[in-house]
This record gives C-alpha cells, sequence and structure tokens, in this order.
C-alpha cells in the first residue's frame, strides 16, 4: 500500500514537472511573440544571429544533406533496380528530401549547433547575474535576447531547409547521373516534373516549427539554469535533447496531418 | 525614501529574510554589514525588484516596487544604478557598451556624448583607454571598477553597491570610499552599500545597520556601532572569532581537521 502511494507521489511530481516545464515554455514563446512589434528594433543583433545561425551552419549542412542525397540515391537504387525502375531514383531522392528530410535534419542539426551555442550562452548570463543586471538597467531581457534569436532562427531555418534540398538533390543526381547511368535530362525531368508546389511548402511549414521550438527550448533552458558551470552544461544537454524530441513529435505530427488532409 | 517593512524572503523553505524593516533616508549613505550568505545581496535585489518578496513591502517614494508594472518598474529604475557583486558585465559588449548600456539603450544620446560620459565614468573609477577591451581581458578588480561605472555613468538618484571595494586593492579601495563619499556630498545621491569591509563602512556611511538572522538588529552611525554594547554586533566589528554569533561552532575543531 505504502509502496504504491510512493509511486503515485513519484508520478504526480514528474507530472507536475512536466506540466510546469510545459507552461514555461508556452509563456516564454507567449512574452516572445508579444516583444517583437515593441520597437527598438535591433537590427544589427538579428543580423548578427543570422549570420552565426545561417552563414555559420552551410559547411556542415551541406556535407550532410549532399551525403544523406547520395545514400538515399543508392539505397532506392538497390531496390528499384530489381525492378527496372532506375528512372524513379529522381522523384524518390526529391520527394523524400524536400518533405522530410531537408527540414527535419537541417532542424537537428541546427538545434545541436545553435540551441546548444544559444543555452550555453544565455545559461551563462544567467548564472554570472547579466539577466538581473540586465534587469536593473531597465532592459527586458526576453526582448534584448531571446527576440533577435527568435527572427533569426525564424529566417534562417526555412533558408538552410530550402539549401539543404537542393544540395541532397544534387547528391542523388552525382549518384544517379554518374554511378546509375541515369540520363542528364531524365534526372532532371524526374526530379521537376512530379514535385509540387505543396512538398515545398509542407518542408517549408515543418521548418517555420522548428525554428521556433528551437529557439524557445534552448533561451528556456539558458534562462532557467541554475548552479554554476555545471547547472549550464546540465541546460545545455537538455536542451538538445529535449529539441530534438520535440521536433521528431513535431514532424511525426505534421507528417500525419499533411498525409489526411492534405492528400 | 526608501522604506522597507516586514520584508520576508526564503528560497525553497530556507529563510533569508524574516520580517525585515528599514528605512534609508535621501540623501544619506547606508551601510549594511553582516556576515556572508545572511542575504545582503538578496535585500539589495529585492529593493531594485529583481527578487520579488514573499511578503512584505519594498517602498520606493511611498510606492510598491512589487507592484509596479513593466513601465513603472523601468522608470524607477533609470533612477537607480546597481553595482553587482561579482560586477556582472555583459561578456559580448565591450567596455564602452557596457558603461554606456543606459545611454544606448535609453537615451537619443550622440556618439560625442557617449564617449565623454564614458571617458568620465572610467576615470572617476582610475580607468583609462580600455573602453575596446572585452570584459573577459580584465582583471577581477578591473571588472568590478567597470561595474561601478556603469552604475554611475548616468548619474543616478540612488546606487546600490555591493561590496564596492572587495577585490580591489587597498589603495583603489580607498578611492573607491572617496568616490562614494563626493557622489554623495556633490550630487547628494541616496546610497546603499553592502560591505564587510569596516575601514571602509566607518569612511563611508552616515548610518550603519547589521543584517543579523533574517532581521535588521541595530542601525546608528558609525560612532554608535563603533560604542555598541551589543555583544552580537561587537563580535562581527572586532571580527572576534569568538562571542554570540559562533556560540556553539567549535573552530579548534576546524584547525585539527
Ligand atoms: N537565487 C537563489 N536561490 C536559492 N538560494 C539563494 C538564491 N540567492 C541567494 N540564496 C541564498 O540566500 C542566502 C543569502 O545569500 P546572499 O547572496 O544574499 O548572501 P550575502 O549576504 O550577500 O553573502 P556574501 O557576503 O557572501 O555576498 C544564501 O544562503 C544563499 O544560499
Ligand atoms: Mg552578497
Amino acid at each position: 500500500m505504502k509502496k504504491i502511494l510512493d509511486l503515485l507521489v513519484a508520478l504526480g511530481h514528474r507530472f507536475m514537472d512536466f506540466v510546469r516545464y510545459t507552461g514555461g515554455l508556452t509563456i516564454l514563446l507567449g512574452q516572445t511573440i508579444f516583444w517583437i512589434p515593441m520597437p527598438p528594433f535591433r537590427r544589427r543583433q538579428i543580423f548578427e544571429q543570422m549570420s552565426r545561425i545561417g552563414v555559420d551552419s552551410l559547411p556542415i549542412v551541406s556535407l550532410i544533406s549532399l551525403f544523406t542525397g547520395m545514400v538515399l540515391a543508392l539505397q532506392s537504387a538497390y531496390q528499384m533496380q530489381k525492378f527496372s525502375a532506375e528512372m524513379y531514383i529522381a522523384s524518390l531522392v526529391a520527394f523524400s528530401m524536400t518533405r522530410e528530410l531537408g527540414p527535419v535534419l537541417t532542424a537537428l542539426i541546427v538545434a545541436g549547433r545553435v540551441g546548444a551555442s544559444i543555452t550555453a550562452e544565455v545559461g551563462t548570463m544567467k548564472v554570472t547575474e547579466q539577466i538581473d543586471a540586465l534587469e536593473t538597467l531597465a532592459t527586458n531581457p526576453i526582448k534584448y535576447l531571446v527576440v533577435p534569436r527568435f527572427l533569426a532562427l525564424m529566417i534562417m531555418l526555412p533558408l538552410l531547409t530550402l539549401y539543404a534540398d537542393m544540395i541532397g538533390v544534387i547528391g542523388g543526381y552525382i549518384i544517379g547521373v554518374y554511378k546509375l547511368g541515369i540520363s542528364h535530362a531524365m534526372y532532371m525531368q524526374n526530379t521537376w516534373h512530379p514535385l509540387k508546389y505543396k512538398d515545398l511548402f509542407t518542408g517549408l511549414v515543418k521548418s517555420y516549427f522548428f525554428a521556433i521550438i528551437i529557439c524557445i527550448v534552448a533561451c528556456y533552458e539558458g534562462m532557467t539554469a541554475e548552479g554554476g558551470a555545471e547547472g549550464v552544461g546540465r541546460s545545455t544537454t537538455s536542451s538538445v535533447v529535449v529539441s530534438f524530441i520535440l521536433i521528431i513529435a513535431c514532424d511525426c505530427f505534421f507528417t500525419a496531418l499533411f498525409y489526411f488532409v492534405m492528400r | 525614501m526608501i522604506e522597507i517593512i516586514n520584508l520576508c524572503k526564503s528560497f525553497n523553505g530556507h529563510v533569508v529574510l524574516d520580517n525585515l524593516n528599514l528605512a534609508i533616508n535621501t540623501g544619506e549613505t547606508t551601510v549594511i554589514i553582516g556576515r556572508s550568505g545572511c542575504g545582503k545581496s538578496v535585500l539589495l535585489k529585492n529593493i531594485i525588484g529583481i527578487l520579488k518578496p514573499d511578503s512584505g513591502q519594498v517602498l520606493v517614494n511611498g510606492k510598491d516596487v512589487a507592484k509596479m508594472d513593466e513601465k513603472e518598474l523601468n522608470v524607477l529604475r533609470l533612477k537607480f544604478g546597481m553595482l553587482f557583486q561579482g560586477a556582472a558585465l555583459f561578456d559580448s559588449l565591450n567596455v564602452r557598451e557596457n558603461v554606456a548600456f543606459n545611454m544606448l539603450e535609453h537615451m537619443n544620446s550622440s556618439p560625442v556624448e557617449i564617449d565623454k560620459a564614458v571617458k568620465e565614468s572610467l576615470a572617476l573609477v582610475g580607468l583609462k583607454a580600455i573602453e575596446d577591451k572585452k570584459p573577459a581581458e580584465l582583471s577581477g578588480g578591473m571588472r568590478k571598477r567597470v561595474g561601478l561605472a556603469r552604475a554611475i555613468c548616468i548619474r543616478p538618484q540612488i546606487i546600490l553597491y555591493d561590496e564596492p571595494t572587495t577585490g580591489v586593492d587597498p589603495i583603489m579601495g580607498d578611492a573607491i570610499n572617496d568616490l562614494i563619499i563626493e557622489l554623495h556630498n556633490k550630487l547628494k545621491i541616496t546610497s546603499i552599500a553592502v560591505t564587510h569591509d569596516m575601514t571602509s563602512a566607518y569612511k563611508i556611511a552616515n548610518r550603519i545597520a547589521m543584517l543579523y538572522n533574517g532581521k535588521i538588529i541595530t542601525v546608528g552611525t558609525p560612532d554608535e556601532i563603533k560604542n555598541t554594547k551589543d555583544p552580537i554586533v561587537r563580535q562581527f566589528i572586532t571580527g572576534a572569532g569568538k562571542g554570540p554569533i559562533t556560540e556553539g561552532i567549535d573552530f579548534e575543531h576546524l584547525i585539527r581537521g
């Protein structure tokens, strides 16, 4: 009896922690959206963040999407050759990249690279009282720290996603044309022709939501960091883990939604 | 006039401030003394509204800080300057941007005005030609002084100093004492300073208040404090190892390990 009670109590505490966490994320998101239209607009900071988030992520995004495109082409070739249907490799690569792998892979890379660094930076500011100092200088920390990062991610993540789609298709092209001997004209036609506006659109919608997840989780973890360097380390880890989980969950949700609603 | 009425604050059940009462007169320098960890920094943060009291009030010119909305708070905070114990300089900004933060964010000052104000504030704390350095390139004492320069840059009406002389050398420490006195004499600034350094406390204070067990147990002029009969205050200001504060703590055991 006592054991069951203890278990229930522990479960209750877990549940309350979960509610508190999601509540905290939601409140931070609300406050961020509230502060976006308020002056001053920190154009310089937004551009700085855009370059840190977007431009600096280009090499790793290129590398990973190129290889992903190549692997996709090779893997599907293995299956398709059985039916002599190699020409469909092009459309398979294009679909998978734009609808699924482009947005998700880019979001995971950015969550690991940028989300972690946002949490570490904001968390260090929290534990060294810099966030308190901002408040004593009559400056709202959400307006000053979160909003520029939020806007920069909202702009750069979709752009990076489009870029990843393109590089992925190039990867598939390299394998398809140079290894499997599909003609250039055939490959291009099979890439562009079946690809619809809505395939790109679904990918971009996802990447907007991923951008929100990455920024809000990273900033929330940073702003609630406690306990010196160790605490910042812990927050950084959980920032990456939580954004990965939420990105995958959100992706699953949207894929299902688009499948049933927008067929 | 700052009035602190029945202020209570605890963290996870650990009571730090317990029904604390203190009145701070305009234009005076009040020094708060007390042992490490007794809640002096927490008290300062409650005054400026970064921490919210569990119960009780902090009234600045008759208005409750905890009940103000964002706008009122920001107006109030531009009248305040605060030096943090760890300086709390912004790592991503250089010294100029740190010191002129208020001017850059909230005022339409020209670059020339900003440059002049920064140079002046830095000169007051005995620093020059470091405007383009980042905080990470400075020594601990220099950072503290840049923090002080930031706190006084726009000449606020009230300044909160959290241990202004800790971490700087004795000569610089005395220069900072003189600076606090000068700000008080010339600009009639209301100051609240937290310190362990009794020499500094006697020198700068109009009144000294001692924080002990979450309450202010004594308030008096430096002379009154020097000649106090209260055994707790006596032990603190003389720095004696044995006395009512350390009753029941066996230091011998610390030495023997
Ligand atoms: N954010 C916080 N969360 C939990 N406990 C805190 C927090 N801030 C302060 N405390 C606790 O409050 C107590 C008082 O802390 P405070 O920093 O005010 O001490 P202090 O008097 O300034 O000491 P020192 O002279 O060493 O700076 C400490 O026991 C500390 O553990
Ligand atoms: Mg302190």
